[in-house]
């Protein structure tokens, strides 16, 4: 969806605040909800869901909060919407397993389908001007601009679907290059570019 | 230069919060907790164990020690840049978010910056949770359309006949800047190399 999440290329936010001492945890809450969202992932679904129950936070909400203050927003969305209090009692994570799921992580990458051949390597490409109404990770000042494949990054699975209970749909993930004079019109004159990493379906081939 | 540099960082966010708020958020988090244990999905101990692993075990260290290996062992360079996942996996760190890792290496002629636009993604494993800045809205708004003016902002200047490449992380790939070494350093050790790489030279808004 077109949200206030998409940040690429604002330039109403002033500057980085970078001083002052970094703590990982301002408040205690914070530690505590960090360690429950990353135990939920099972129960609450994958990490796409989550991400998109962010994005669908009333927008005045989402700039006017901190990055935890979202990440309870969305969990509160996840439990409303899968009736989670009505859920069975399952096997609870122990520490054991917290240690294995940090070191192993969760695997994005899949097979190599055949039938969804990748399109090579220097390949000229645009990104649709694709605007779904549910999550996306397609950023809006990337679309419909022009950009170049410099490498295919493998079969993964594609969050557009998997965040709405849709099947993986797996298919070529490329990292794309694109010139700051293509993005923004020229309005820097360097030869400065952003690479970034899209899925098969937001782009067509432009030079056929 | 326009005036939304001269803006307050963050005009939209809400700075501070009274006692009652965070009371009423920590209530809120308590609930989810004690949902998720009654529910059996995780133990208290095991929530215990990840804040732990994320305050204490966990961060730039990590990192620092893959770029003073990289910079010291020429095949552990190689094999960091072929595949760095693998190659980080042999220093043991490894998992969530860090699962598909890209190592982007700065040279006289590229300069590599890392964000996520659309949320905060981060390599974990390496690079530990991310500084307040970088998840919030200056940052992820304004590295794509104008990264010379927020590198200036951190205290960088990069010479503009170098080339500035941001890595925007939309999908499941994390990345790590491989730091210049820098000429004052050639002679030292491994650990004397580790201790002389930031936080913030990985993530590519600083030069050593």
């Amino acid at each position: 969806m077109n949200g206030v999440h998409d940040l690429g290329g604002l330039q109403c936010f002033g500057k980085i605040d970078n001083k002052g001492v970094d703590l990982k945890f301002v408040d205690d809450w914070e530690r505590r909800l960090f360690a429950s969202t990353l135990c939920s992932f099972g129960a609450l679904g994958p990490i796409d869901a989550f991400r998109h129950a962010i994005e669908k936070m009333d927008p005045v909400h989402y700039l006017s909060s901190t990055y935890y203050e979202h990440w309870l927003e969305a969990v509160e969305a996840r439990i409303k919407e899968l009736k989670f209090t009505q859920s069975k009692i399952g096997v609870p994570l122990t520490p054991t397993d917290i240690e294995s799921i940090v070191a192993t992580g969760a695997l994005y990458a899949r097979e190599s389908i055949s039938g969804n051949e990748p399109i090579e390597v220097g390949r000229e490409v645009r990104a649709l001007p694709y605007s779904p109404e549910g999550h996306t990770r397609l950023p809006n000042y990337i679309k419909g601009k022009k950009g170049t494949i410099i490498e295919l990054r493998g079969t993964f699975v594609f969050p557009d679907t998997l965040a709405h209970g849709l099947g993986e749909c797996e298919q070529p993930l490329y990292s794309v290059r694109f010139s700051s004079k293509e993005l923004w019109a020229g309005r820097d004159p360097t030869n400065d570019v952003v690479h970034i990493d899209l899925w098969h379906n937001y782009l067509e081939l432009c030079d056929v | 230069m326009s005036d939304h540099h001269e803006a307050p960082s963050n005009p939209y966010l809400k700075k501070r919060r009274d006692s009652k708020e965070t009371e009423k958020l920590t209530k809120r988090v308590q609930k989810i907790e004690q949902l998720l244990i009654d529910k059996g999905v995780v133990t208290k101990e095991a929530l215990d164990r990840i804040i732990e692993i994320y305050e204490t075990d966990i961060g730039p260290l990590n990192g620092a020690k893959v770029v003073a290996k990289a910079w010291a062992d020429k095949d552990f360079k190689q094999r960091l840049m072929t595949d760095a996942t693998k190659a980080i996996a042999e220093l043991g760190f490894s998992g969530l978010q860090g699962e598909h890792m890209v190592v982007v290496e700065n040279t006289s002629s590229v300069h590599n910056i890392v964000v996520c636009t659309l949320c905060s993604c981060y390599p974990w494993p390496v690079l530990g949770l991310p500084p307040k800045w970088y998840k919030e809205a200056p940052y992820r708004s304004r590295v794509v359309i104008e990264p010379r003016e927020v590198l200036k902002e951190f205290g960088t200047n990069i010479p503009s006949t170098t080339e500035v490449r941001v890595w925007d992380s939309s999908a499941e790939i994390r990345y790590m800047v491989l730091p210049q070494q820098p000429s004052y350093a050639k002679k030292m050790n491994e650990e004397e190399l580790a201790k002389i790489v930031t936080r913030d030279s990985m993530i590519g808004v600083e030069t050593l």
